[in-house]
């Protein structure tokens, strides 16, 4: 019997394999939408060196632990604050803050509509399986009304965030919404964003079998995937008040805003300069070349 | 090394101790600042956004006290130092993120400019009852560094200090100033930039591949690298191994908690910054910091007009405690006067240092004001009876 050929996954550069497995469970999405970011990274033929991914706490604040790029998993709903702070010290740094709805929208929801007002130069990507999943499926800011969580045995009573609709509305330069059944326009978007100047966000929508499909009897990975598949609609430029998920209702996904406003630096470069002339001198990077 | 120039600003000058701070900061080579607005500290960061962007920096005013004490971190991550400034109500939103600094060993200075708690307390007045919270006030075991300015000249030199200590053992810093200091306006000099000695960032020379991010060096505090350079490396709060990994299992938390306390308990004695006098022949010895050393001093006078031989420690560096310090001085005096703008947090400290061998005799004032130096007068004739 010959031997086999190698077979190397191309985006296993961008692994930190020596960590493997991976916490995540089986039917998890967080694990393809990282492959759909190593691709999108691969693609973008970015020095990789220059590329940090921030993540806050969670399944999804796991993603820093496995990319082989500078990498900080730091405290629960503050990876955008210090996202900010490393991206101002070192503006030639592609700062990605990967982490899931809980951490982003409830604990850290403040963080988010302030970086997006200030249109910070951060891509962020948000995992968004509907609960707090790494504490065992309590409700969280996204979950659907009625979906039977931890801490809501009898259904959630409580309205979700349209999480589009919020980052628009606090100035995000970019949104856009797939779901892990959408790997391609997945990868492109987190490419597109990886070329744009300003605070972009994308939501991805995620199963989380153990916890949320589970309990609520919506099968396991690849039943989602049909779910995903069924229930998505394409919508590019709908207006973000249109995107509300429901439990069991039309999935809108696509890309809602593409706009230009000037970044934070710019802005405080501009208004600087304009104000001191000569004066202004320009933060001396110590690790920029 | 030497101060970049650009951040001294040389000269003699008439200010107040927040301003003072700024200054310290500048010139230890501050070139990131976050901060939200809070009183009695806010001062230190409006002078920084004003002077910051003729030096070369950035100032941010964040949302919260949460973001500004992670965004300092970022920053530093990112190559810079960097600092926050607060006061009660928003230290105690920092305390999750001193933590961080402690367990990930991120460079940066905390300045508090404490005024009367709990709570909300009394903003505009001051208060030392923060100095239990800045030693103890994030989760789990760590040690921290924290020094008591009590003049705005010792608000720039000691803000020197701590930068170029936060750097020295990669260790957060607490700047634990009051609202009297902060507000008080006296003459600073501020030296020439090659009289002013930074600490420089611990960046390793090793080569990616050749280096662990958490591998310590002789003096267990290991080297550090910034995002950008090459090295691919990996940051958490939990617990990890060399490599910066999360490793959960007891003998890596084992290893690493007791490294973290080590690399500062093992430096006591050169981290014991004490000003004395008068201990040759003293039998009562006046224990104090910032503000309250102060109105110590008339009390130390009146005491010796009255022919008690009273003495003067003042701790400069109230974190790590200078227990062998005081141990050795508790064993040729009779007794410790401890005077502070709280209701006892350094004087048990004292009192445990002592081990018995003096007296210790706390002087309490719940905050809003300073104390009157009777009081602290009456204290030290009681320990000299």
């Amino acid at each position: 019997m010959s031997a086999l050929p190698e077979i190397v996954n191309p985006v296993e550069p961008l692994l930190r394999t020596e960590r493997m497995p991976h916490i995540w469970c089986p039917g998890c999405g967080i694990g393809t939408t990282v492959n759909c970011f190593a691709r999108a990274l691969l693609e973008s033929q970015r020095n990789l060196d220059r590329v940090a991914v921030v993540s806050g706490i969670g399944c999804s604040g796991r993603v820093a632990g496995y990319v082989k790029l500078d990498s900080f998993h730091t405290t629960h709903g503050r990876a955008i604050p210090f996202a900010t702070g490393l991206k101002l010290a070192n503006p030639s740094l592609e700062v990605v803050v990967y982490s899931g709805d809980g951490d982003l929208f409830a604990i850290g929801g403040n963080h988010f509509i302030h970086a997006a007002r200030r249109n910070v130069d951060i891509k962020v990507i948000c995992v968004n399986n509907l609960i707090y999943a790494m504490t065992g499926g309590q409700t969280g800011p996204a979950t659907p009304s009625t979906a039977i969580t931890a801490t809501a045995p009898y259904g959630c009573y409580e309205p979700s965030f349209n999480l589009c609709a919020l980052a628009e509305a606090a100035g995000a330069s970019y949104v856009a919404r797939w779901t892990t059944f959408h790997v391609r326009q997945l990868t492109k978007s987190m490419g597109e964003v990886l070329r744009k100047r300003g605070f972009c966000f994308i939501e991805v929508l995620s199963p989380c079998p153990t916890l949320y499909q589970r309990r609520n009897k919506m099968g396991d990975g690849l039943d989602t995937m049909k779910f995903y598949k069924e229930k998505s609609r394409v919508r590019n430029g709908a207006p973000t008040s249109e995107v509300a998920l429901t439990k069991d209702g039309e999935i809108a996904v696509g890309k809602f805003v593409d706009r230009e406003r000037p970044d934070y630096i710019e802005s405080m470069r501009g208004r600087l300069s304009e104000q001191l002339g000569d004066r202004y001198v320009e933060m001396e990077c110590p690790v920029c070349q | 090394m030497q101060a970049d120039p650009r951040g001294v600003l040389t000269g003699i000058h008439f200010i107040d101790g927040d301003h003072a701070c700024c200054e310290g900061a500048l010139a230890a080579g501050a070139r990131f600042a976050a901060g939200y607005p809070i009183t009695p500290s806010t001062e230190v960061v409006e002078r920084f956004a004003a002077r910051i962007p003729t030096v070369g920096g950035i100032f941010i005013q964040m949302e919260d006290e949460l973001a500004a004490s992670i965004t300092i971190q970022g920053a530093v991550w990112g190559g810079a130092k960097a600092f926050t400034v607060t006061s009660g109500p928003g230290f105690s939103l920092m305390m999750e993120h001193i933590g961080y600094a402690a367990m990930t060993e991120t460079p940066c200075v905390f300045v508090n400019v404490q005024r009367g708690g709990p709570s909300t307390g009394l903003p505009t007045l001051p208060a030392q009852a923060d100095m239990m919270q800045a030693r103890w006030g994030s989760h789990g075991d760590y040690e921290i560094i924290a020094l008591s300015p009590n003049s705005p000249q010792e608000c720039f030199d000691l803000t020197v200090r701590a930068f170029n200590l936060s750097e020295e053992y990669r260790t957060p810093v607490m700047f634990m100033m009051d609202e009297c200091v902060g507000h008080m306006t006296e003459k600073v000099v501020i030296p020439p930039a090659e009289q002013v000695e930074v600490y420089p960032r611990r960046h390793t020379r090793r080569a990616p591949g050749a280096y662990k991010p958490y591998e310590p060096e002789a003096d267990l505090v290991p080297e550090m690298v910034h995002a950008g350079e090459g090295y691919r490396f990996h940051i958490t709060g939990l617990t990890h191994d060399e490599w910066g990994y999360p490793n959960m299992n007891v003998a890596t938390q084992d290893r690493l908690v007791r490294r973290l306390q080590q690399k500062i308990r093992a430096a006591e004695d050169r981290l014991t910054m004490v000003d004395e006098h008068g201990l040759e022949d003293a039998e009562v010895v006046v224990v104090s910091y910032g503000i309250t050393s102060r109105v110590a001093e008339r009390a130390i006078e009146m005491a010796r007009q009255r022919g008690v031989k009273a003495g003067r420690c003042r701790l400069i560096g109230v974190w790590p405690f200078p227990d062998r310090h005081l141990k050795a001085l508790a064993a040729r005096v009779k007794a410790f006067v401890v005077p502070e703008i709280n209701l006892g947090q350094i004087a048990r400290e004292g009192e445990r240092a002592a081990g018995g061998a003096a007296r210790t005799i706390p002087v309490t004032h719940a905050g809003g004001g300073v104390h009157r130096p009777q009081d602290i007068l009456e204290a030290i004739m009681e320990a000299a009876r």
